[in-house]
């Protein structure tokens, strides 16, 4: 096979410069956001007592889960041995990378003592799983650090298999600890499942897996470089075969809550009478998370829908999160079964919750965050390959 | 070129001898002001007080937090029930006995977020 | 075989020593039964757990527990209602089917298993010796995974600036806080206020004790009298148990 090539973008252009600038606006308004909201305290903010995960937390967790499962193509590289995503593998960690640091930016600047992070990092209580959390993504980073070290320094490049392993495993492990985030919950019914654990693992090959693709297309599309349809059919199939099992999961969540009785009112919220919730779900995770990219992927041929159908997933996926994480909460609590309930705190009703413009903003500026990183980063280290042409790529044993 | 050197930091030791003129001077080095309200004997020396306040304060608040032990000798309530102004009736502020000093050495204190910096009369008879 | 009398002196003493040593193996820990409020140089001890009973077909409109808790924690409204901060409600219940109408007051539960201390990333949220469950603020960095974490929606986050707190009960912005069983209180002897408050002003439903206490008032009417807890199904052991629910 032949060797690959991988160079630096040249990053010279007004073009980039300009995206540098759109990115570096967006990542300074998420900062005066999480000042702004620090400052004043979170009254400022749509979040509150009933509501206390909000938009900043929807955008936090698709980065986060995003991040473990952008890995998946470099894994397949080095774990599976398949020779043609191994042009890829450096993009995959570098964007896992870049992924992870946007969310977790988001995360912290969110939190009501941000200072407090030192605090945070020397003070651990191992029942808890966003302490275990904590460790998983800061290991993560120096794995996958690693990771990107056998990549790139030839001498090294024999340990690229296990240090990929490891990678691999390390990131089923913190995503299924993102999932049991809300899997641990005993008190709300719409968590409080062993499912989501695995339900995340998947969602996050299938949101690594878009965002990777629409960042590929544009790096080689405005540097030039050649994109041939033998990577890129893989990567469509691949993302088609997650779409569907994305789709499987929230089926079999649903369909056996039905078969519960319990579990009925819970239901009847999300599918039916959730009025945002519900509409989120059918149309944003469904329709366009689910149905809309599959007919996408498979009907067609052209890059434009692959391109079309990777931003309907991301679009999808932040729909589904919406549903779950806020959904998840304004759906009230059961204390007190076959009776109604009211109280000055917002008990026994639908809590009430429209995301602020602090919030957002934090929020797009953690995903600017991701971007930009990744930008500047391609400019400093060659992480993109000079060609994925048909003919440059390894053949078609991969 | 030595010659130089050495005048520029004449110069810059001189300055700063000036720049401390505005505070107490205790020999060359300023200190801060702190009024200490209530004289008479403190928890322990001033000395050790000084040195030792913070290490006492965060040893005795898990103590106080996590096991509910409140020797009345450790209460920051008590700190502050001695040492707030009696102007002020706070310890923060311009010449508040906390900030006085932690704002001469920029070290910024949160204890008072959430804390009261205010003695208060207590209703209810105290052990 | 025959010890002589000095062994035999000599075991007794040991003996003596052993029992004087174990009785007080270190400040605070004690194997005698605390027989009244300990002093505050003892540590909060296992033998006694704190809890509240509450009758509520003795509970009205009346909302006696709520001011008096908000007065004596320094519980401010901001007129925000779904934000400002509350340690205790009255909750309405109605049977769906049979109409039949309720009110009761609801506070943290002081669980012995509680989900917010299981899920609190740096310890924060914790359960102390003798069952009161706290948040030690100088820990919490305002995460919430608590409030989501607890059956009861019993804690808030603070979403703003807090001043002209009570000298007993720091608050603070950005920290997630609840019902402290009025431990300032409690541990100079006194009762929470809002068991205070209705005793005094209301429907005399609310008692206070030690649940380990064979001999407290709450403990003789637990052993004799029906009661039960919010979500036993969770298996929680709550500290606040409740009667006609």
């Amino acid at each position: 096979m032949a060797r690959i090539h991988y160079s630096e973008i040249e990053g010279r252009s007004g073009a980039y410069l300009a995206l540098l600038a759109v990115l570096g606006a967006l990542v300074l308004g998420g900062l005066g956001a999480a000042w702004y909201m620090e400052h004043n305290g979170h009254y400022v903010t749509g979040m509150s007592n009933r509501i206390v995960w909000g938009m900043p937390h929807v955008f936090a967790i698709f980065l986060i889960v995003a991040a473990s499962g952008v890995l998946n193509v470099a894994s397949i590289a080095s774990v599976f041995g398949r020779d043609l995503y191994k042009p890829l593998a450096r993009l995959s960690g570098l964007l896992a990378v870049t992924l992870l640091a946007g969310g977790l930016a988001v995360l912290v600047l969110d939190l009501g003592r941000p200072e407090r992070l030192i605090v945070a990092m020397t003070h651990y209580n191992f029942k808890s799983i966003f302490a275990w959390n904590i460790f998983l993504y800061t290991g993560f980073y120096a794995i996958v650090a690693v990771y990107l070290w056998t990549m790139f320094e030839r001498r090294m490049n024999d340990y690229s298999r296990p240090a990929g392993l490891v990678a691999f495993v390390w990131r089923l492990v913190l995503t299924t600890g993102t999932g049991s985030i809300f899997g641990f919950l005993v008190a709300r019914e719409p968590y409080n499942s062993a499912l989501l654990a695995p339900m995340f693992i998947i969602m996050s090959f299938s949101f690594g897996l878009a965002i990777f693709v629409l960042v590929l297309m544009a790096a080689c599309k405005w540097t030039g470089r050649a994109l041939g349809d033998v990577v890129l059919n893989r990567l469509r199939n691949l993302l088609g075969v997650f779409v569907a099992a994305v789709l499987y999961f929230a089926a079999i969540h649903h369909l056996t809550n039905l078969y519960i009785a319990r579990q009925h009112d819970v239901e009847r919220f999300f599918l039916w009478e959730g009025g945002i919730y519900t509409a989120l779900f059918w149309l944003g995770q469904v329709l366009i998370g689910g149905v809309v990219p599959l007919a996408l992927l498979f009907g067609t041929a052209s890059r434009r829908a692959f391109a079309a159908a990777a931003v309907c997933v991301i679009a999808g996926g932040l729909a589904q999160l919406y549903v779950l994480i806020i959904g998840g909460q304004a759906y009230p609590q059961m204390m007190f079964p076959e009776k109604e309930v009211a109280s000055s705190f917002f008990d026994g009703v639908v809590a009430a919750y429209a995301p602020s413009l602090p919030e957002a903003a934090l929020g797009v500026g953690g995903m600017a965050l991701a971007l930009v990183l990744t930008a500047v980063a391609l400019k400093v280290l060659p992480f993109l390959p000079k060609s994925l042409a048909d003919g440059d790529v390894g053949g078609a044993a991969a | 070129m030595m010659r130089i050197a050495a005048g520029i930091v004449a110069a810059v030791l001189a300055l700063a001898g000036v720049a401390d003129a505005g505070e107490k001077q205790l020999g060359r080095v300023a200190v801060p002001a702190v009024k200490i309200e209530k004289g008479g004997a403190c928890v322990a020396p001033t000395g050790e007080m000084r040195r030792n306040h913070m290490k006492m304060l965060l040893h005795q608040r898990d103590r106080t937090m996590r096991q509910g032990l409140r020797e009345p000798r450790f209460s920051l309530k008590g700190c502050v029930d001695c040492h707030a102004s009696r102007e002020t009736g706070s310890v923060l502020g311009k010449d508040g006995f906390c900030s006085s000093c932690h704002e001469y050495a920029a070290v910024s204190i949160d204890c008072f977020e959430c804390h009261s910096p205010n003695p208060q009369k207590r209703t209810a008879a105290r052990p | 075989m025959n010890p002589d009398r000095r062994q035999f002196l000599g075991w007794g003493a040991a003996a003596v020593a052993g029992a004087a040593a174990v009785t007080t193996l270190a400040p605070g820990f004690r194997l005698i039964e605390l027989a009244q409020a300990r002093s505050p140089q003892e540590a909060a001890s296992k033998l006694q757990r704190w809890g509240l009973l509450i009758d509520i077909t003795k509970c009205s409109d009346c909302d006696a527990c709520v001011t008096a808790c908000h007065e004596e924690n320094g519980v401010n409204s901001h007129g925000r209602s779904e934000t400002d901060a509350q340690w205790i409600r009255k909750v309405s219940l109605r049977d769906k089917r049979t109409g039949y109408a309720q009110t009761l007051p609801l506070m943290c539960q002081h669980c012995e298993h509680p989900p917010c201390v299981d899920v609190c990333p740096t310890g924060a949220s914790f359960k102390r010796e003798d069952g009161i469950v706290l948040v030690d603020k100088h820990t919490c960095i305002g995460c919430r995974y608590c409030v989501m974490a607890c059956p009861y929606g019993a804690r808030s986050f603070v979403h703003e600036t807090v001043s002209g707190q009570k000298a007993d009960v720091p608050r603070g912005k950005g920290t997630v806080e609840a019902c402290t069983l009025c431990v300032h209180r409690v541990d100079r002897g006194e009762t929470p206020a809002c068991v205070e408050a209705c005793n005094k002003d209301g429907g005399k439903a609310m008692a206070f004790g030690d649940l380990n206490d064979r001999d407290s008032a709450i403990h003789k009417r637990l052993r004799t009298e029906p009661s039960s807890q919010i979500r036993a199904d969770l298996a929680l052991n709550t500290g606040v148990r409740y009667q006609g629910l």
